[in-house]
């Protein structure tokens, strides 16, 4: 059971990801984004940052990457990807996930620690629905949004794995999510439930350290998943 | 060579947070009767290609069909 963790110019959470599974006891290695074999590796994940300065769009020239190809047919193939904040955003601009992440409504960078429900299930993440959990995010383009027969399609896939909400699990009228993203979508994952891409970094919650441990389900729900599926 | 201006904005119904923010701010300022501004952006292109691929090339990376418009003019020499 082996983590890729892949690094395109300017990605700059790729050690936290590396550091969260270690300390998980998962072994986990780097993936350079001009590499285009994806077989050593049993889950990919696209870390947080600012792939190629974020020109053009958040994510619109990472897609382009040599790599990419591979982790298109590494998820076709029923591969587990996780795309964290600029990750998630490399898979929306890539058609791997629906939607687009814009500028944070207010167009202020939001640097904290947030409350997620969890409403769906998926490779990466199957709390039971109503968990609360506090991640931070850090982001400027996590305005998520999509049309609406996508919004429907989404809510009712039960693809949307996160919710931003209040500490008691509802929403707010006005909207719970900080950066306004549309139906307080914090996370959604594709229809087969093995590509998942979310805005909060769960990876700085697996060690303590990082002042809690709510990340830990995020890369311990693969790897007992991928167990299964093994057999 | 030639020339293209390419106007790139947000697809109607899709939310424009700059626009939505400068529309406040200018009411903000005493100006009244702003009622919707709309912030895109603007790029200047200049080569030996054709509009038929000029066009593929907005589609691919420039905008992102998904949430943008595109609108190619081509400037006369």
């Amino acid at each position: 059971m082996r983590f890729g963790v892949v690094i395109f110019p300017g990605s700059n959470c790729e050690q936290d990801v590396i550091g969260a599974c270690r300390f998980l006891g998962l072994d986990a290695e780097f993936v350079w984004h001009g590499d285009t074999d994806l077989s050593r590796y049993d889950a990919v994940v696209l870390p947080g940052g600012f792939s190629y300065g974020d020109y053009i769009r958040t994510g619109a020239v990472a897609r382009f990457s040599p790599v990419m190809s591979e982790v298109v047919r590494f998820a076709e193939k029923g591969g587990p990807v996780l795309g964290i904040c600029n990750g998630f955003q490399i898979l929306c601009e890539a058609h791997m996930l629906p939607g687009a992440l814009l500028r944070n409504r207010g167009l202020k960078f939001i640097c904290k620690t947030v409350d997620l429900r969890v409403d769906g299930v998926c490779d990466w993440l199957d709390r039971p629905i109503g968990t609360i959990l506090q991640v931070p995010i850090n982001h400027n383009e996590g305005n998520y949004t999509c049309d609406a027969s996508t919004l429907a399609r989404l809510n009712d896939n039960g693809q949307v794995v996160l919710r931003y909400c209040e500490p008691d699990g509802s929403t707010a009228d006005e909207g719970s999510a900080p950066n306004g993203a549309v139906d307080d979508i914090a996370g959604i994952c594709n229809e087969r439930g093995n590509v998942f891409g979310l805005m909060p970094h769960p990876e700085r919650v697996v060690d303590p350290v990082g002042g809690g441990t709510d990340g830990q389900p995020f890369f311990t729900t693969v790897v007992r998943k991928l167990a299964e599926v093994a057999g | 060579m030639a020339r293209y201006e390419i106007f790139v904005t947000y697809k109607t119904g899709i939310f424009d947070p700059p626009g939505a923010t400068a529309e406040r701010a200018l009411a903000n300022l005493g100006y009244e009767g702003v009622e919707e501004v709309k912030i895109g952006k603007y790029i200047r292109f200049a080569g030996d290609v054709d509009l038929a691929t000029v066009t593929e090339m907005c589609e691919k990376l420039l905008a992102n069909p998904v949430i943008e418009d595109f609108r190619i003019e081509t400037v006369e020499e």
